[in-house]
């Protein structure tokens, strides 16, 4: 008995006045997660593309990957740095993998397990939205953050940010940096500062106990010590103390790639973020006060914290973000503007794309009316001359 | 007639709730609501001078030239809140230091105009005083209901009292500092008013 035939079997079940009919979004959940949905319209004309939102998430799962790879390996790398030990290739990424993979667990069993309550008590189907959310959130945390809080922070941002607005594709805010929002202001200690960003404990007989140990972000030094870190290639490749997906560049590069070949990304949102970026660092540099932050160099502006992960994964998120075309180009230059311009004037916060992106989300809808208002009026001028 | 004042108390307690469904007075809700302790006070004030304003409105009702009415309703409101704030800092001055400007701030709160000029100005003092205790509890439930969450899991005390097992911190618990933070007071309040629109379908709107 093939898999179709077996779920055409059970299939009973789960319909109205079957004994498992509380299951029954699980069941169809699973069943478009392995076949083509195969219900057909049944008036007018539709067009269907074979494209449709499972399969564009994942390709985001899939250009995801590489920095999720690249972050489980940076997470065991540092580990051995600092505890002076030198190993092998695969003991330090089996290390990360270890460190990193219940976070991702927790991540998926608690959002999904909301997505399917919520799903089966409004009698909806499953949305395959917290696909890709879920896949986020553990890359933008650091690896030490303890799993309760994550717990809290994804239920949290499910529930508020995104079920209440209506589910998948009615969010207004990016569900996975409300997540990291409510860590960090309800949980500072524990996603800022020197102590959170480099695991101090063995796992599973991989790794040593590390007492008192401290590592600062490149970032983090620069707020709190007047000098510029030195710039070098460990920043591009990635090798340096940070959240777990976010380090390295040209992972994130990798997956820029794919999402621009198969146009799930605007490539005019992604370019107006780095422009946007550069354009502040660079009017810091010359007229900015005289901080570190002001007088890091553009290219390093961009290399550290977070500011390609948001650009590449976050900013040019179909939901939350602008979608006439000159819009695009306004929410993402303002993003890389507002991202620079809090890292250089707020002190408290070493890291401002996290906020740029959510403060730029709000605006959004904005941005789009203005545009669309514009258009209006240009065509009923034309009409009235 | 008893009947019209039974409604007057008990309306505004539940289903005609000023916080949950005339969304008034969310400011001080948010503002004092970090601990219990401060959140019972400002609840209990407002009922007073609610209260008090209604039947001192009321009594003047007839007499009141229509179009100076608003500065005497404030005048009226602004004497009581001075007394409030007097008392306060005379009997209980550490949760007066910490309601800070709040407790002057009262004379703005829209459920005392709300009020006085939708009720007091046309119902006899024994209405309006029922009226003035129904609404002012109303809006100290609220604070109360929200307070309570938010000093559990912000502080981990109520009345100031550690609740929270000392046991749990050194298991690696942490307090929840953005529960102390206005926003979440905010996200408090729209839970609640999720609960109170679920229970009472026909104020959902469409």
């Amino acid at each position: 008995m093939n898999l179709r035939n077996w779920l055409d079997s059970i299939r009973p079940n789960f319909d109205e006045g079957g004994k498992l009919h509380a299951f029954r979004s699980v069941y169809e959940g699973f069943e478009s997660f392995l076949y083509v949905p195969n219900a057909t319209s049944k008036c007018g004309t539709n067009i269907h593309d074979a494209f449709d939102s499972k399969r564009m998430m994942i390709m985001v799962v899939i250009a995801l990957c590489p920095a999720m790879l690249f972050g489980m390996y940076n997470v065991g790398y540092q580990h051995y740095i600092a505890a002076n030990l030198e190993v092998s290739f695969w003991p330090v990424f089996g290390y990360g993998f270890l460190a990193v993979l219940p976070r991702i667990i927790v991540s998926y069993l608690v959002g999904l397990a909301i997505e399917f309550t919520v799903a089966q008590w409004k009698h909806e189907e499953i949305q395959e939205g917290y696909l890709v959310s879920g896949f986020i959130i553990p890359m933008i945390v650091p690896a030490t953050c303890p799993l309760w809080i994550l717990a809290i922070a994804v239920a949290f941002s499910v529930i508020i940010a995104k079920e209440i607005f209506g589910g998948t594709g009615m969010n207004f805010l990016n569900v996975a940096l409300i997540t990291r929002a409510f860590i960090f202001f309800a949980y500072p200690s524990v996603i800022t500062g020197e102590t959170v960003w480099v695991v101090d404990h063995a796992i599973c007989g991989l790794g040593a106990n590390i007492d008192g140990l401290t590592a600062a972000t490149a970032l983090g030094t620069a707020s709190t010590t007047a000098a510029v870190p030195a710039f070098s290639m460990n920043m591009v490749w990635g090798f340096i103390p940070g959240s777990v997906g976010e380090t390295s560049v040209i992972a994130i590069a990798l997956g820029a790639l794919l999402l621009l070949y198969t146009g799930i990304a605007s490539w005019k949102t992604m370019l107006s973020v780095f422009a946007g970026g550069i354009l502040m660092a660079l009017v810091f540099n010359t007229w900015g006060p005289d901080n570190a932050m002001a007088q890091m160099p553009w290219y390093e502006h961009i290399c550290l914290g977070g500011f390609c992960f948001g650009a590449v994964f976050m900013a040019t998120d179909p939901v939350t973000s602008a979608r006439t075309e000159a819009g695009k180009w306004i929410y993402g230059l303002l993003i890389g503007v507002m991202a620079i311009t809090i890292r250089v004037m707020n002190p408290g916060y070493p890291e401002g794309m996290m906020l740029a992106i959510l403060l730029m989300n709000c605006f959004a809808p904005l941005i789009d009316w203005c545009v669309v208002q514009r258009n209006v009026n240009k065509r009923a001028k034309r009409i009235n001359k | 007639m008893a009947n019209k004042n039974n409604e007057a108390l008990k309306q505004p307690m539940w289903v005609n709730n000023p916080v949950l469904v005339q969304i008034l007075g969310i400011c001080s809700a948010l503002a004092v609501t970090a601990q219990l302790k401060p959140a019972i006070v400002m609840g209990l004030s407002v009922t007073i001078i609610v209260a008090m304003a209604n039947v001192i409105i009321s009594l003047l009702r007839k007499t009141i030239p229509n179009r100076i009415r608003i500065i005497i309703q404030l005048v009226v409101v602004a004497a009581l809140v001075t007394i409030v704030s007097e008392i306060l800092k005379a009997f209980a001055y550490d949760v007066s230091v910490q309601l800070s400007v709040y407790v002057g701030l009262i004379i703005t709160n829209c459920i005392l105009m709300g009020r006085l000029e939708a009720f007091a100005m046309q119902n006899g003092p024994w209405a309006s005083f029922l009226d003035g205790i129904g609404n002012g509890l109303g809006y100290a439930a609220i604070l109360i209901v929200v307070a309570f969450v938010r000093e559990l899991f912000g502080s981990g005390t109520l009345f100031g009292f550690q609740v929270v097992p000392q046991s749990w911190y050194e298991a690696g618990y942490l307090n929840n500092g953005l529960m102390i933070m206005p926003p979440m007071a905010l996200v408090l309040v729209g839970c609640v008013i999720w609960f109170h629109r679920a229970k009472n379908k026909d104020l959902q709107e469409n």
